[in-house]
């Protein structure tokens, strides 16, 4: 999938990957996509729930090997 | 659609509950909430400038698993609670916990404490501290960092009379 902007959040645990990922979307436009990784298993839910309270739509999910990526496209 | 908004009051003041009030905080200016947080009593311990005197007490908490953040993992499975008798007679027991819960925090990729207050003030949460236990304490408003409001009960109600969320830490 296209991005726009990549934000390695690897490593980090809650809140800082969601933290990190609102900072990002910052720096691009709306319409632009955002990839996000993470190793926080507990992000898959938080992206789900940023996205719904934000406004932001999360486009896809993916899991291989403990890492998790997101696209999330800005609002 | 209007901002939500909510509001905290963080009474406590060890290492571990500094995390709740900045973690919801933080999150809740990026999900868009004005937030506030009201420091009170202990909870003024998480707005002094140096942060080195928060520490966890294992001490009477039943709860709280001391595990070792080194070694192969047989080792770091352990855990080491000892009867409160003698955590309580061993001079420095919280330094040496306190010492650990920080190796492990940095271990498993969770925030400083300093590191999350400041996200929370980049992200406009407002700070309020307690004017009556400044005092109470002793404490000058130089001991605290830059960019505390300082007020009373009244001023809390404010803002917390018109929150979403309102909570007590």
């Amino acid at each position: 999938m296209n991005f726009d902007k990549e934000l390695d959040a690897r490593g980090l645990n809650c809140p800082l990957p969601i933290l990190r990922a609102k900072k990002a979307l910052a720096d691009v436009g709306s319409g632009q996509v955002l990839k996000i990784l993470s190793t926080d298993p507990g992000s898959v839910k938080d992206f789900a729930a940023f996205a719904k309270q934000t406004g932001n739509e999360l486009l896809s999910t993916a899991e291989a090997g403990g890492e998790f990526t997101f696209f999330m496209k800005k609002k | 659609m209007d901002t939500k908004k909510m509001a905290i009051i963080a009474t406590k003041g060890t290492l571990d509950w500094a995390y709740p009030p900045f973690i919801l905080a933080s999150t809740a200016a990026a999900l868009g909430y004005e937030t506030q947080i009201f420091f009170t009593f202990y909870g003024l311990q998480l707005v002094r400038k140096d942060t080195s005197g928060l520490k966890v007490s294992p001490l009477g908490n039943p709860g709280m698993p001391m595990k070792m953040p080194f070694g192969p993992k047989w080792f770091k499975d352990i855990n080491w609670n000892m009867p409160n008798a003698i955590q309580s007679l061993v001079p420095g027991y919280e330094t040496v916990a306190t010492t650990l819960m920080k190796q492990t925090i940095k271990n498993t990729g969770v925030a400083t404490i300093p590191e999350l207050r400041e996200l929370c003030q980049e992200a406009e949460v407002k700070f309020i501290a307690c004017q009556m236990t400044v005092e109470l304490f002793g404490f000058e408003h130089s001991d605290f960092i830059d960019g505390l409001e300082y007020g009373g009960a009244a001023t809390f109600f404010e803002f917390a009379g018109e929150t979403d969320i309102c909570l007590f830490i």
